[in-house]
């Protein structure tokens, strides 16, 4: 197999504040050419954070304290902000969870996609906005000649996303880093966007990391999965795999969780299945496994050492002492 | 476009009516009406047969809405009465004095915008830096000012001390005089701008859309200028369009203390002379002033922000 | 800026500036308006006059601290009618709403076109000069925000269901606006209140320097100054003391509003825009 695209290895992110705390740590994936990778877990576990990490975007009071990125045979965690800027928009691109706010509400949709032209390729912003109109028909926009001058609080939110997409996929990037694009989207428009993506990141062989808190929508769409808890990975498999054989207590909660189709009626009424407690807040992480208070089978060890990640096959890992 | 400005000028022309009764009222009807404020003075110990004169002349023997709806006409057609003072027509007393105060206001205005924004914007640039603190500092120190005596003090130092600047009066309408008036003036509205300018650069700085904007791999000065620049100019507009009014209201102190000839100072001349028409004129056109001020605000929103375009 | 320096600081000054007013008869070296011995006219800052003497022969130093007391109480009565007036209008225009409403909008809007400035001027000028026209004048002018910030949060807690809440529960209106509603704006007056005190304080000033407020011989700082302004060349001293003693106690008066916005009210409902 050729050398993985992207290439992540105990990666720790710190948050200053009182203390300095470990938002993130030993974080460990990697990223093939065009695939698609999925990132799972709940509010707060840290997956955004991530993927701001690995476009060099982090802020104050959030900091890169420890590990490697490396992006196609070159390590990036060191570079510095003129070559991070560089990678930006050409080689690996993102978008994020909130189209209204994610767009300059002054300046029309076609500007914004235009400007990706303008910055990498040193179009001239007629060509430019030319290629912006092409780029809206591809993600299709009905009628891109009049889309390009809309601002948008004028269009439904399902095409804001695509006009995101656009912008994205305008540089032909490497990788798309997508953090919950369809959250706040209606359900019906969701799969749309989502099949969309697929079939454009598909077609250019662009990679993609799907972050998201939902399991079934990522392992439909992505060929590994990975599942972060509490600042941690603790899971990682084929998509297969972490349906129909999940390793971790966590993981289990959340393929139960899922509400299924058909069942009802095999077993009668069935109640939807929870996992009880909340997530931590980073200041108040658990000692040992951070999962120990909400696990059904929690022991003592658990409380005390953390796990150490056990491989499993076909490139997974699990993150428990009770794996299995 | 069009609408907004009907909308706007359907809601000034209730406001400058209501602000003429208002005038009107408080200084025909209230104890201390001119004919007897007149004799409390001791100015003048008029002779009845004068007085009775008098109050045929002003028509004020009227029923009060008669002469309400009397005095309304007249302004409507630019008709301000004729000073007690000098028996002259209001407007034209008036007039001769509009441009030194729209020069003063705009000078300090001028002043105010490029100072302020640029202290604040460069503040919130660098929060935390020394240089922010040092603004801040300043610009809380110059909302603490009172304007006049800021005046009072830099016509001391440069006036007086220096003699770099002339210390009083209007001259031969060239820059030199002007300039102390008009930064006294504007040290308020320019502390506020600074304020208000980091405030709103320091929010876009944080927002949605600017993140976006970094994740395309624009310089961060790209992304101030072609990103940044815009959304701030909306408040700050706001704020310039508040300060005008506050800073007529100090322009009144600072043209007396500067003998500046213009609409302010004769406020405070013909209040001490009970030149009841010259107030009442002088009032309506700063009011006026301010809400033509307003309402160039409120197009110029139409202008910069889309969103209020397609309503 | 901490929130804690700002509070800090500010409350200091305006410490400072009660306890000066408060204890003037004790600090003072003279009477200020008595002990005018023109032998000693316009004498430069010394050991014996602190701050110097002025055209009359009187102490700069003990009139600027009787001043305290008179600016201060400007500033307290007159922000604390606004305040009154202002909150009045605010809560019952946006509890009731209605006819109500409209007419305490309408104010609002006459009010807010005039500059507040002018418009106590042109009420100094029907009622005459002195401290209780002076009050009155700067009372009755700048209600405005306090109605404008009183209203919003009202209407905002009516959306929350609070206020429908308290009528299911059969509590009258007024007693849903002492208990329910009023306690939710304080913050935000608290600030406003303490702002706009330095505000009257800055106005009572420059019209008393314009000789509408409170006349010589009482020594209003703003008096003070009005008195000075002819002699600036020789005694440039008259002018300064005065007018520094408005500028720390408005300062210590915005930064204290700066500091109690941060604490109680940090979503900022006040900050001016």
């Amino acid at each position: 197999m050729s050398t993985p695209l992207l290439t992540v290895e105990d990666l720790r992110i710190a948050l200053a504040g009182e203390r300095t705390y470990d938002a993130v740590e030993n974080v460990s994936f990697e990223i093939g050419r065009g695939e698609a990778f999925g990132l799972v877990g709940e509010s707060g576990c840290g997956k955004s954070i991530t993927a701001l990490a690995l476009m060099g975007l982090l802020r104050r009071p959030l900091s890169l304290a420890g590990g490697r990125i490396v992006l196609d045979g070159q390590e990036i965690q060191h570079a510095t902000p003129a070559e991070m800027r560089r990678l930006r928009g050409e080689r690996i691109a993102m978008i994020f969870q909130e189209p209204m706010t994610a767009l300059n509400p002054l300046s029309p949709v076609g500007k914004q996609i235009a400007e990706m032209f303008v910055l990498h390729q040193g179009a001239n912003w007629s060509e430019a906005m030319d290629r912006a109109e092409e780029a809206l028909r591809q993600v299709r926009v009905p009628s891109p000649e009049r889309r390009i001058k809309d601002y948008p609080h004028q269009l439904s939110g399902g095409m804001r996303q695509r006009v995101m997409i656009a912008i994205a996929l305008a540089c032909g990037p490497e990788l798309l880093i997508a953090d919950e694009p369809t959250t706040a989207l209606d359900v019906t428009v969701q799969a749309e966007i989502i099949d969309l993506m697929a079939e454009l990141c598909a077609a250019k062989g662009t990679a993609i990391l799907m972050i998201s808190h939902d399991l079934g929508l990522v392992a439909n769409m992505c060929q590994r999965v990975a599942v972060m808890y509490a600042g941690r990975i603790v899971e990682a498999q084929v998509a297969e795999a972490i349906f129909a054989a999940p390793r971790h207590p966590y993981t289990q909660g959340l393929v139960n969780s899922l509400p299924r189709l058909g069942e009802r009626s095999r077993h009668g009424r069935q109640r939807l299945r929870e996992i009880s407690g909340v997530v931590p807040s980073i200041a108040t992480y658990p000692a040992g496994c951070r999962f120990n208070p909400r696990c059904a089978a929690v022991t003592d060890i658990c409380r005390q050492i953390a796990p150490e990640i056990t491989p499993l096959p076909a490139d997974g890992l699990v993150r428990c002492h009770h794996h299995g | 476009m069009l609408l907004v400005l009907t909308r706007r000028l359907a809601n000034v022309i209730p406001t400058l009516v209501a602000v003429v009764a208002l005038v009107f009222v408080l200084f025909s009807v209230l104890p201390g009406s001119f004919i007897s404020a007149m004799n409390e003075d001791g100015r003048s110990a008029m002779d009845p047969a004068v007085m009775e004169r008098m109050r045929k002349e002003m028509g004020l023997d009227d029923p009060l809405p008669e002469r309400f709806a009397k005095y309304l006409a007249h302004t409507a057609v630019g008709d301000l009465g004729i000073s007690f003072r000098t028996r002259e027509p209001v407007t034209k007393l008036i007039g001769a004095r509009v441009w030194p105060s729209l020069k003063l206001v705009f000078v300090a205005m001028a002043f105010a915008i490029s100072v302020g924004v640029t202290l604040g914007f460069f503040a919130a640039l660098r929060p935390g830096n020394i240089l922010d603190t040092v603004s801040m500092v300043f610009a809380i120190s110059g909302l603490s000012l009172s304007q006049f005596w800021f005046g009072l003090m830099l016509m001391y130092l440069f006036a007086l001390q220096l003699k770099w600047l002339p210390s009083f009066g209007y001259g031969d309408g060239g820059l030199t005089h002007v300039i102390l008036p008009a930064v006294a003036l504007g040290v308020g509205p320019m502390a506020l701008l600074a304020r208000t300018t980091r405030a709103a650069v320091l929010e876009i700085l944080n927002a949605d859309f600017v993140r976006t904007a970094r994740s395309k791999g624009m310089s961060e000065r790209r992304v101030v200028e072609w990103h940044v620049l815009r959304n701030a100019l909306v408040l700050v507009i706001t704020i310039v369009g508040l300060q005008f009014g506050s800073l007529m209201g100090a322009a009144v102190v600072v043209e007396k203390l500067f003998a500046w000839p213009g609409v302010g100072s004769l406020l405070v001349d013909s209040v001490f002379q009970r030149d009841i028409p010259t107030v009442q004129g002088c009032i309506l056109l700063i009011v006026l002033f301010f809400l033509f001020i307003n309402t160039l605000v409120d197009l110029a929103y139409v202008v910069i922000d889309p969103r209020i375009r397609h309503g | 800026m901490k929130w804690g320096t700002n509070t800090w600081v500010g409350g200091g000054l305006v410490g400072l500036a009660l306890a000066v007013a408060i204890l003037a008869p004790w600090l003072a070296l003279t009477h200020p308006v008595m002990d005018a011995n023109l032998m000693n006219a316009e004498l430069p800052p010394s050991w014996e006059f602190p701050f110097g003497t002025d055209a009359q022969g009187r102490d700069i130093y003990s009139r600027v601290l009787y001043g305290a007391r008179i600016s201060l109480t400007v500033g307290v009565v007159s922000q604390t009618c606004n305040s009154l007036i202002g909150v009045t209008l605010g809560l019952t225009a946006g509890y009731w709403g209605g006819w109500w409403d409209d007419v305490v909008s309408g104010l609002t809007n006459l009010m807010l076109a005039i500059p507040s400035l002018v418009f106590a001027l042109a009420i100094m000028a029907i009622l005459g000069p002195g401290l209780v026209s002076l009050v009155i004048a700067l009372g009755l002018t700048s209600w405005s925000y306090s109605c404008r910030i009183a209203r919003a949060q009202v209407l905002s807690l009516k959306s929350q269901g609070y206020v429908q809440a308290a009528h299911i529960l059969g509590y009258g209106d007024l007693r849903i606006m002492f208990t329910q509603v009023l306690p939710n704006i304080l913050g935000p007056l608290i600030v406003i209140a303490t702002l706009g005190m330095g505000g009257a304080i800055l106005a009572e000033a420059a019209l008393s320097f314009l000789g509408l407020g409170i006349r010589p011989p009482f020594p209003s700082w703003g008096s003070m100054l009005s008195e000075a302004r002819d002699q600036i060349n020789t005694a440039p001293w008259l002018s300064v003391f005065p007018g520094l003693a408005i500028f720390f106690t408005v300062l210590g008066l915005n930064l204290l509003g700066d500091g109690l916005r941060d604490i109680l009210d940090p979503q900022s409902t006040t900050r001016r825009t």
